[in-house]
């Protein structure tokens, strides 16, 4: 077993110990951390394939995050008024519905957004994905029927076949596997031959269209599976807040996923999760000190670009080794 | 003489005044090594440019196989059998030398879109892949980063990449560059033996690789070919002496 292995079981031993060690302590808030955690992983996870994998680097994931937050909040306020929504659909209080809804618009979105934005690189992609999530934002903002600016309460949780989901360590656990089949999938990708082609892709594109792989249709299918990813991230975080404002759509969130991904390695399997784990911690630990937090995560973050590029995993396992 | 594997005629490329190209034809017959000589500025780099596609000619036409390529894209023309190599090492520097080359035999074998079956347990990739690095004498150095080989195992590298590819043709582009004496003979040797597996174009400032090698050799000045012919031709032509060859030949 690898180190990068052995951290990346403790990790995930130690993620799922925190809410029961909690709970046994009487310390309910804890549980509600280690969901952020996990749904904030989660949505890092998706970026990562884009970023990591992929070095595209999106500065407009926040639009899919707050899409699946969306389309959780949405379908379950009219499954509550019982008012059909667009095309007569009803809407849906089942998280596995909203789950696969949010996956398929994110998908949609994605494809629209990744199709456009790919046709740059650099600087300029970095940009156009920004534009297009704040046109996302505004249009979040200035539309009275899910609550504009105001953002859209989801009364009660959505429901998971047999699970009382209102109850935290139950939705932690949901939250927790939806995270670990998200870490799986990102794992099977990363090995097979897309991530083959798509960490090439990165590296050299050059030469891999010189052997005969186009590099487009590559960049926007890692883009598309991203952007699915998060959306799942999305739907799971408004139903935790029970709340979605357009604020999960802000260039801010975006910003957030991306300083996640580097606290904890760009690109590493289990990056997101640490960087996840650092920020949440910070952000309550920090945040507990001073209302400025925020200027002290500015100088982990500097120092972690100066000093350990590959962010916490790359500090403890090393530089990444292909075969 | 059976039809040419890659046929360039009457291509055309000016950038603002300059022909870069200027009415250049050449063919590639199958089992030949045709050379591609010329002083610097004489517009080679933008000939293979635009035979591998990464620039688009004013006109003419570019045919592999007895298919017009002209229009389109690299990763188009590659799949059909275009085989090339760098004149300054392209490589995945992250990826193992064995991962490089895998990645090659992938392409060939037309899908990456595969999701969930690694590539480190597909013997169809590594078995492969393998063998073409054994043929370049590189077996030994598989699992070293390509941005840790040295300049002349990247070279054997990128070579060893086209073989992985199912080429109709290759474009060598200064495959000798930067090559010790020791490692020029030995690659000399190599190429001569792969004329066999698909005709080669070969672009070379190493003089006596090229006529060690050419069976014919096109000489470019200013965007033209000045002349064609075998070793011996070329060599006792007047205009390519004074133009290019000097004390050389």
């Amino acid at each position: 077993m690898t180190r990068e292995n052995i951290l990346n079981l403790v990790l995930a031993l130690a993620l799922l110990a925190v809410p029961f060690i909690a709970q046994a302590a009487g310390q309910p808030f804890t549980i509600t951390l280690a969901t952020r955690i996990a749904i904030l992983a989660l949505a890092a996870t998706g970026l990562n394939i884009a970023l990591g994998l992929g070095g595209l680097v999106s500065f407009g994931h926040a639009a899919f995050f707050g899409v699946g937050g969306y389309v959780a909040g949405i379908l379950s306020s009219h499954a509550f008024s019982g008012d059909p929504m667009l095309f007569g659909l009803s809407g849906s209080k089942q998280m596995l519905v909203v789950w696969l809804v949010a996956m398929m618009t994110a998908g949609v979105l994605g494809l629209a957004i990744g199709a456009i934005s790919l046709r740059t690189s650099g600087v300029y992609f970095i940009m156009i994905t920004l534009a297009f999530a704040q046109m996302v934002y505004y249009f979040a903002i200035s539309w009275p029927a899910y609550g504009g600016e105001d953002g859209l309460s989801i009364v009660v949780r959505n429901q998971f076949p047999g699970v009382n989901t209102m109850r935290p360590m139950n939705f932690f656990l949901i939250c927790y596997g939806v995270l670990l089949v998200g870490i799986l999938l990102s794992a099977l990708i990363r090995s097979s031959r897309f991530g083959a082609a798509l960490q090439a892709v990165r590296q050299n594109d050059v030469r891999v269209a010189s052997i005969g792989i186009s590099p487009m249709p590559i960049r926007l299918t890692a883009f598309v599976l991203s952007a699915m990813l998060t959306a799942v991230a999305g739907a799971l975080y408004a139903d935790l807040n029970r709340f979605v404002s357009p604020s999960m759509l802000s260039w801010h969130m975006s910003g957030e996923l991306i300083v996640l991904i580097i606290l904890g390695g760009t690109g590493r399997l289990m990056g997101p999760v640490a960087g996840a784990a650092l920020y949440v911690i910070f952000e309550y630990l920090l945040g507990g000190l001073t209302e400025r937090w925020q200027f002290f995560l500015g100088l982990i973050l500097l120092a972690t670009v100066l000093f350990a590029r590959g962010g916490l995993i790359g500090l403890v396992a090393g530089k990444v080794r292909h075969g | 003489m059976a039809d040419p594997v890659l046929s360039i005629q009457n291509l055309h490329k000016s950038f603002g005044a300059l022909k870069a190209t200027d009415g250049v034809s050449i063919d590639l017959h199958p089992g030949e090594i045709h050379a591609l000589i010329g002083p610097n500025g004489a517009g080679k780099s933008t000939l293979i440019h635009q035979i591998c596609g990464t620039v688009k000619p004013d006109s003419g036409t570019i045919t592999l196989a007895g298919r017009e390529i002209g229009r389109l894209p690299v990763a188009e023309r590659a799949r059909l059998g275009l085989g090339r190599t760098f004149q300054i090492s392209s490589l995945a520097g992250e990826f193992s030398a064995l991962r490089n080359v895998m990645l090659a035999v992938q392409a060939g074998q037309g899908s990456s879109f595969a999701f969930f079956k690694p590539v480190m347990r597909d013997r169809s990739l590594t078995d492969v892949a393998m063998d073409r690095l054994q043929r370049v004498g590189l077996a030994a150095r598989a699992h070293v980063p390509a941005s840790e080989l040295s300049h002349g195992e990247k070279r054997q590298l990128e070579i060893a990449i086209a073989l992985a590819l199912d080429v109709k043709a290759f474009l060598l582009d200064e495959p000798m560059a930067g090559m010790g004496p020791e490692g020029s003979k030995v690659l000399t040797g190599f190429l001569d033996s792969l004329r066999q597996e698909a005709p080669i174009m070969l672009v070379e400032h190493d003089m006596d690789a090229v006529f060690a090698l050419a069976d014919r050799i096109s000489v470019l000045v200013y965007g033209r070919v000045i002349a064609t012919g075998t070793v011996n031709e070329i060599r006792n032509d007047p205009a390519v002496r004074q133009a290019y060859l000097g004390d050389h030949a």
